[in-house]
């Protein structure tokens, strides 16, 4: 429990310090790279290193790799429809979600599980 | 257009959207960790790269140019998810320094210094979004 709050802690804080950094740039296609920036990662690989070690973080870098490819097909398809249609933001990147995690979990399974 | 820094727009957003995003970002952080210790490194990883604060992100820039654009008489919605098209545009480059700050990580964090590899993988993530960002705008 108490590792879950500094985590919750540590996580926002750093996330929230990229956002910052993300929101006082322009142009705007810029700042967005910020919006893919590695916050909860440093925040949760950092925190594995003291609980598990160094080599159960690396385990979990290797398997970020499908996640980030599962963000840029998000993120891709996010800008397209969004640009295309006339949906709200929030409707389209909610409704991506299930895409994230459907990309994520197939990129992984087929290189690493099969 | 040159890369700019505006702090202005800080005074536009809300503390409830700052909190927004500390507690998304938080619970994402804390729910990697649970999902790694119940369903292994493989599967919590996966959640390293999750797009925590997109959704509310998008939300934000949308709000922000819209208000912008209806303080002067006009319709935003338009431009609102214009702004937000562009920035999404944006992360999906830097998802792309993203995958290499993972390979870095799985490549030498178990066996060089944490935080040289940390810092590294930080600094290619920043080194590879900004190139392509710089290559997709010559295109």
């Amino acid at each position: 429990m108490s590792q879950s709050l500094a985590r919750f802690i540590i996580g926002g804080a750093i996330v929230s310090a990229f956002a910052i950094i993300g929101d006082v740039l322009k142009p705007k296609s810029f700042a967005g790279l910020f919006g893919a920036a590695p916050s909860v990662a440093l925040a949760t690989l950092a925190m594995t290193i003291v609980s598990d070690g160094l080599s159960y973080a690396g385990m979990e870098g290797r398997s970020m790799m499908a996640g980030a490819i599962a963000f840029f097909i998000y993120a891709s398809l996010a800008s397209r429809i969004m640009m295309r249609y006339k949906f709200r933001a929030i409707l389209v990147t909610l409704c991506l979600i299930p895409v994230w995690l459907g990309v994520a979990g197939g990129v992984y399974y087929l290189v690493w599980v099969r | 257009m040159r890369i700019q820094v505006n702090f202005s727009t800080l005074r536009q957003t809300r503390w409830h959207d700052y909190a927004v995003r500390f507690i998304f970002g938080g619970l994402i952080t804390a729910l990697a960790g649970i999902i790694a210790r119940k369903f292994g490194p493989g599967i919590g990883g996966l959640f390293l790269a999750f797009p925590a604060i997109f959704p509310a992100s998008a939300t934000l820039i949308e709000k922000h140019e819209r208000e912008k654009k209806e303080s002067h008489g006009l319709k935003g919605e338009a431009r609102g998810r214009s702004a937000a098209s562009i920035d999404a545009a944006g992360s999906s480059m830097g998802s792309i320094g993203l995958f290499f700050f993972a390979l870095v990580v799985s490549q030498f964090l178990a066996r060089d210094r944490a935080w040289i590899v940390l810092g590294g993988a930080t600094a290619l993530w920043l080194g590879v979004s900004v190139a392509v960002w710089q290559i997709r705008k010559a295109l």
